[in-house]
């Protein structure tokens, strides 16, 4: 079961950063939410993997440790925030700059003469 | 009663603020929102140094939340460099909120309750005791500061912002990764905890702490900008809006904070086989982040941009002098970043002044007309000028001073001298051609008709008067930051007070 797991976070986490190395803001985008999704799996983790263990004390023999559960709701809410806020983000730059290259060097340069 | 609650009052207070601010306060809400604002700025600071007055005579404060004791629960520690980060803080808001609400915040919209929300995330950030609340604070000043970058709007603005935002997810991420690492690894995030849990690591657990500390240093170093982690840096900070930028002048501090703290305490001299693992890489990375933004301060043709390769520069200098890890260049290092944290407030909001006062030319440093107000501008750009670089006699000086007379003067003392010193050479001279340029080369003709309101001078002259102040009061600060860095290296004193044996509190393993 660990070697499988570790396999699956460490097949997303790749896919993830060969996404977010693109030069569109789109796939950094869904490179994004796919290493979120493989660091909440890595997270959960932490707390040792073990089936049917519920995280309560006297409830089954062996219960589970629930600090990695309570870390993972967290980072799931704030990933879910921030993903929302860059999905928008890069549909703003979209618009405004119209292209969605994360940075093509003529309108750098144009950006050093406006200032 | 309220002084037992003293040290959440911080976070507290701008939470509440923020809120208040974001209720519709009829047609003309902006007067009262910021009225609410400048009062809740003013309160933390009356808080913050009852806070400071409270850990210079006391040991440290622990705040337990919800009176879950540490390990098990989070806890907010207050130390005496807890409580200056905080004051720092609370002492650059001021000034700039007021910078603020000279019609700044009506440029976008919900202004001031993102400046509330960033404080409240910059003061949890500076106060926390667990590092998986840091991260939920620096998530909390993160996406704050995310919106207070875009304030306004723009082109540039806009791209800058994204990068800055996907940069920041990115480290986002693996600050989780080493969270969970070290979590994996120790079974506790409690910041005294764990660095008695550091020195007992055997095998491959040592291996994984190591890793999640090396994983947590990126993270801060890209808060921070620490070389190949700042090319973020300067376009954000150049494009965003100035009281935006005066405000983040403390945001890389936050990063330098969490290394001061992480390599002191967790990774710090009681580690075992793991203490000092951060400082072997710190060391060349300050010194190559100096070098970096020596050049980036030559190749600047924007005022903006060249303050922005000073954050770079001052980032090297406190990181170079940290590495040293004894207790004289650890006191140096807060010094010099309570100077540089003020000072580069002011040129912010001076460089902003500036530039709405040239109209077309902006901040470019190109000759351009006389300014409304050239006389003051001009005695101010030269203050200001004279104390980043840090020629005699205002705290600039004083500030290299300190690092520079800090460490032992060894090999590695030497090269710090071989670096800082052409270094402030450097900023000399770019620092007074832009001054040159934009206030003596001016051209012939009318003087520009654009002034800029009194209360913004004010602000920004405020901020000038506390690097002027840093001066006069170098004794007692230097003081203060000596026993700081003294407590710093007592790190049995804190997990006697985070951990309390005597209350049974120990950790179960």
């Amino acid at each position: 079961m660990e070697t499988l797991y570790a396999i699956t976070v460490g097949i997303l986490t790749a896919c993830s950063i060969f996404l977010i190395l693109r030069g569109r803001s789109f796939p950094i985008v869904v490179g994004i939410t796919m290493l979120s999704y493989a660091v909440n799996l890595f997270l959960f983790s932490t707390g040792r993997l073990q089936i049917d263990g519920a995280p309560i004390l006297g409830m089954v023999e062996n219960p589970t440790d629930p600090l990695p559960q309570a870390l993972v709701l967290t980072a799931i809410v704030i990933g879910f925030a921030m993903t929302a806020y860059a999905i928008i983000l890069a549909v703003r730059a979209r618009g405004e700059i119209g292209s969605d290259e994360v940075n093509d060097l003529d309108t750098h340069e144009q950006s050093e003469g406006h200032r | 009663m309220i002084s037992q609650h003293l040290a959440i009052l911080p976070i507290l207070i701008p939470l509440f603020t923020a809120l208040l601010q974001l209720l519709p306060w009829g047609d003309r809400p902006q007067p009262i929102r910021r009225a609410l604002g400048l009062a809740a700025t003013l309160l933390n600071i009356v808080v913050v140094l009852s806070l400071l007055q409270q850990v210079s005579t006391k040991s440290i404060i622990v705040y337990a939340l919800g009176d879950w004791q540490a390990p098990f629960g989070i806890v907010l520690m207050v130390d005496q460099l807890n409580a200056l980060m905080v004051t720092i803080t609370a002492l650059l808001a001021f000034p700039v909120l007021l910078y603020g609400c000279y019609a700044e915040d009506n440029l976008g919209s919900h202004f001031q309750a993102l400046f509330q929300f960033q404080l409240m995330g910059i003061f949890g950030a500076f106060l926390t005791g667990d590092l998986f609340n840091l991260f939920v604070f620096f998530e909390v000043l993160l996406i704050s500061s995310y919106a207070l970058l875009m304030h306004g709007g723009g082109k540039w603005r806009i791209r800058a912002c994204l990068h800055y935002v996907l940069l920041n997810l990115t480290g986002s991420a693996l600050f989780l990764i080493s969270l969970g690492v070290i979590y994996g690894a120790t079974g506790t995030l409690n910041m005294a905890d764990l660095s008695q849990q550091m020195s007992t690591l055997q095998g491959d657990r040592a291996a994984l702490a190591y890793a999640g500390g090396m994983l947590l240093l990126v993270v801060f170093g890209l808060k921070s900008a620490i070389l190949p982690l700042h090319f973020w840096l300067p376009q954000a900070y150049s494009t965003t809006s100035g009281v935006a930028a005066a405000l983040f002048a403390i945001m890389t501090k936050v990063g330098i904070y969490a290394i001061i703290r992480v390599f002191t305490l967790i990774y710090g001299a009681e580690a075992g086989s793991l203490s000092g693992i951060g400082h072997d890489w710190i060391w060349p990375l300050g010194m190559l982040t100096l070098a970096a933004g020596a050049l980036g301060v030559l190749a600047a043709r924007d005022l903006r941009l060249l303050i922005a390769y000073l954050v770079v520069i001052s980032v090297g200098t406190m990181l170079a002098s940290f590495s040293f890890a004894t207790v004289e260049t650890t006191s140096a290092t807060l010094f010099y970043m309570v100077h540089s944290t003020f000072i580069t407030g002011a040129l912010f909001l001076l460089a902003d002044i500036v530039a709405f006062e040239r109209g077309k030319t902006a901040s470019r440093i190109v000759s351009g007309r006389r300014l409304a107000h050239h006389g003051l501008l001009s005695v101010a750009f030269l203050l200001a000028a004279i104390t980043i670089i840090g020629i005699p006699p205002l705290s600039g000086f004083v500030a290299k001073l300190f690092i520079l007379a800090a460490p032992q003067m060894d090999t590695q003392g030497f090269w710090l001298w071989a670096f800082i010193l052409p270094t402030t050479l450097t900023i000399l001279v770019t620092v007074s051609r832009a001054g040159s340029k934009m206030f003596w080369h001016t051209l012939a003709g009318k003087p520009g008709d654009q002034r800029t309101p009194r209360g913004k001078l004010v602000a920004m002259f405020m901020l000038l008067a506390v690097s002027i102040a840093m001066t006069l009061f170098a004794q007692p600060i230097k003081d203060y930051t000596d026993a700081t860095a003294k407590q710093l290296s007592d790190i049995a004193h804190y997990r006697q007070a985070v951990l309390r044996p005597e209350l049974g509190g120990n950790h179960v393993d």
